[in-house]
């Protein structure tokens, strides 16, 4: 169980998230976070995973304050997936997965790394054939399954991922999001996960949180959360969301809100 | 299960065989190193014959006391410093590269050498030194002092400024030109004593090995390689990207500190004793990568024996391109070094 109290993350003395408190989020059960560019969704997990100091709060995961853990003890727990692709480096993929499962000096998995274990993992992904394929030889969509693999290796409890669909096609999409909640699900990890197209947020995730301004501005069900008035809001766009023949939301936006006058 | 049976045991071959091939790259290296060395007995001025060379290397006493001397006294600790240095630039700018993420980073390149020299200089024509060091180690620790500083100047552009690539070399070549200023500057109130030692620290020369030096550099190497190697698996997921790193549970500054001291101690020796060779530094982890890949167990000792082939070739080369002559292997190394920097840019740009 995760939850957030309070949290406050700055930029030198840019505050960028404000007294922020979400949760409790369940195990087992995907979350995607929503909002604007650079409104803090990335700050939000970035401080959640160490990479950046917390100025006040806390985040307790099954009642442990992740914030007070050393850097590489709270990595055996939480997993963060950055935006950006794995750099081009002359690596197999192969290699790049054992490096993520064996980096840290604390890694229980170190010796789960086992070569079978890296090729399942590839394989759950779709891509156990390009194990042997050099990282600066693969497209933007085979790299971010890549970073797939290696968040996965390390067997987090905390799964927080940045845009892990910004590279992928359709179909590539609702895989990796079909494959999340299975991992989820089976291994009773909490996951966050930035989304940028709210169909997917709508359609395939468990609850959804909304950000704005570096402030909780919305947390349920996503079709409570995303609705035209928290878009018009949020986004300043003029939305509906509406049930098509087969029961599902989707959101259609009509164009900007006008300017109130 | 059939499924990944079948998959899996063609990958796991070519992994096994991969590594294989690396190992054997490994002892290759290592033999075209021994083989040069004993090239190096036999080319050049006064060269040897294998009957003499292997009396005087391996019956000292039995042997032509001038051969001896010849051999044990000149020859042996040349060859062998040549591929200390080596050793240790090449796993120097190989360790370089990956933590500033750049392939344009060597000792030599981004001013180390240049500082380290400067340091040097401070402590033959003006006899400064830190309070407390020995007076025969002034020297090295004078031009580890100034390396370690231009290290951590390198590294804190590199992290605040987020400085692009071309930018942080721009940095580079602003402090190579600062510190040979201030070495010309020492230059210029030094004696006409000191400046001929100083100029050998400019030209970068093996003439002045000698035992106790080749001891000292290959026994830290053997000290930090190991250090190195622990860090492996940290260096190579830096390569994947600083914030991936950091999500692994690195500690990515700690990881970059403890690596700059490292290159800033093998840096400084190799300056203090043969003066700045520069470019061994920068090619010895181009040809590593395309050798080993970038699995550092492999790359940082792959890169160590590449330099370490590099200098101990350019030392016989030294010997040889002008007959009679023993050109400074600086000069060599900086002709070969030259082309070879361009076309890492041009590589670069066409990219």
């Amino acid at each position: 169980m995760l939850q957030i109290q309070d949290l406050s993350v700055a930029y030198g003395h840019r505050p960028i998230i404000r007294n922020l408190s979400a949760g409790p989020l369940l195990p087992g059960r995907v979350v995607s976070l929503l909002g604007p560019n650079g409104r803090g969704k990335s700050t939000l997990l970035k401080a959640m995973a160490g990479l950046l100091k917390v100025a006040r709060g806390q985040v307790l995961l099954d009642g442990q304050d992740l914030t007070k853990l050393s850097f590489e003890r709270r990595a055996q727990r939480v997993v963060y997936l950055p935006q950006s692709l794995p750099a081009a480096v002359h690596l197999r993929v192969f290699e790049s997965v054992m490096v993520a499962a064996r980096a840290s000096d604390l890694d229980p998995h170190a010796q789960d790394a086992s070569p079978q274990r890296i090729l399942e993992v590839l394989g759950r992904l779709g891509i156990e054939h390009l194990a042997m394929h050099y990282l600066d030889q693969l497209s933007g969509g085979q790299k971010q399954l890549v970073g797939l693999a290696q968040a996965l290796i390390r067997t987090p409890r905390l799964l927080l991922l940045d845009e892990p669909l910004s590279a992928l096609d359709l179909n590539y999409q609702c895989h990796v999001m079909d494959l999340l909640a299975q991992e989820t699900r089976e291994h009773g990890l909490t996951t966050l996960i930035v989304l940028h197209d709210l169909n997917i947020a709508l359609q395939r995730s468990d609850e959804a949180l909304l950000i704005r301004e570096g402030a909780l501005v919305g947390h349920g069900r996503p079709d409570q959360v995303v609705t035209a008035e928290s878009l018009a809001a949020v986004y300043q766009v003029d939305a509906r969301v509406e049930t098509c023949s087969r029961g599902l939301s989707h959101v259609l936006i009509d164009g900007l809100c006008a300017p109130a006058s | 299960m059939d499924a990944t049976l079948t998959t899996s045991a063609p990958v796991l071959m070519d992994y096994r065989r991969m590594l294989r091939r690396r190992w054997l790259l490994v002892g290759l290296l290592s033999v075209v190193i021994l083989v040069s060395i004993l090239a190096d007995f036999m080319l050049g001025p006064s060269g040897l014959g294998w009957a003499d060379l292997s009396h005087a290397l391996f019956h000292p006493d039995l042997a032509d006391p001038t051969t001896r001397v010849i051999v044990w006294d000149i020859r042996l600790p040349y060859a062998l410093m040549a591929v200390a240095v080596g050793l240790a630039l090449g796993l120097a700018g190989g360790e370089m590269q990956t933590i500033l993420n750049n392939p344009l980073a060597s000792p030599f390149t981004l001013g180390i050498s240049s500082a380290a020299a400067f340091g040097a200089s401070l402590a033959i024509v003006l006899g400064l030194s830190l309070p407390g060091v020995p007076q025969s180690w002034t020297i090295a620790a004078n031009a580890f002092v100034f390396a370690l500083i231009s290290a951590l100047l390198l590294d804190a552009v590199a992290r605040w400024g987020s400085m692009s690539t071309s930018g942080l070399v721009l940095f580079g070549i602003a402090l190579v030109f600062s510190f040979n200023a201030a070495v010309s500057l020492v230059q210029f109130v030094a004696s006409a004593e000191a400046l001929q030692g100083l100029v050998f620290w400019t030209m970068g020369s093996l003439a002045r090995s000698s035992w106790p030096k080749v001891g000292i550099l290959l026994l830290v190497f053997a000290v930090l390689l190991p250090l190195s190697l622990r860090d492996t698996w940290k260096l190579t997921a830096l390569r994947l990207g600083e914030d991936r790193a950091a999500s692994f549970g690195i500690d990515v500054p700690r990881l970059r500190l403890t690596a700059l001291v490292r290159i800033s101690v093998l840096a400084a020796l190799a300056v203090s004793f043969v003066g700045t060779i520069g470019f061994v530094g920068l090619i010895a982890p181009h040809i590593a990568r395309r050798l080993f890949g970038e699995d550092h167990r492999f790359y940082l000792p792959g890169s160590a024996l590449v330099g370490g082939t590099i200098l101990s070739l350019a030392s016989i080369a030294s010997k040889n391109i002008v007959p009679g002559i023993i050109v400074p292997v600086g000069i060599v190394t900086s002709l070969v070094g030259v082309p070879f920097f361009l076309a890492v840019v041009l590589r670069r740009q066409m990219k």
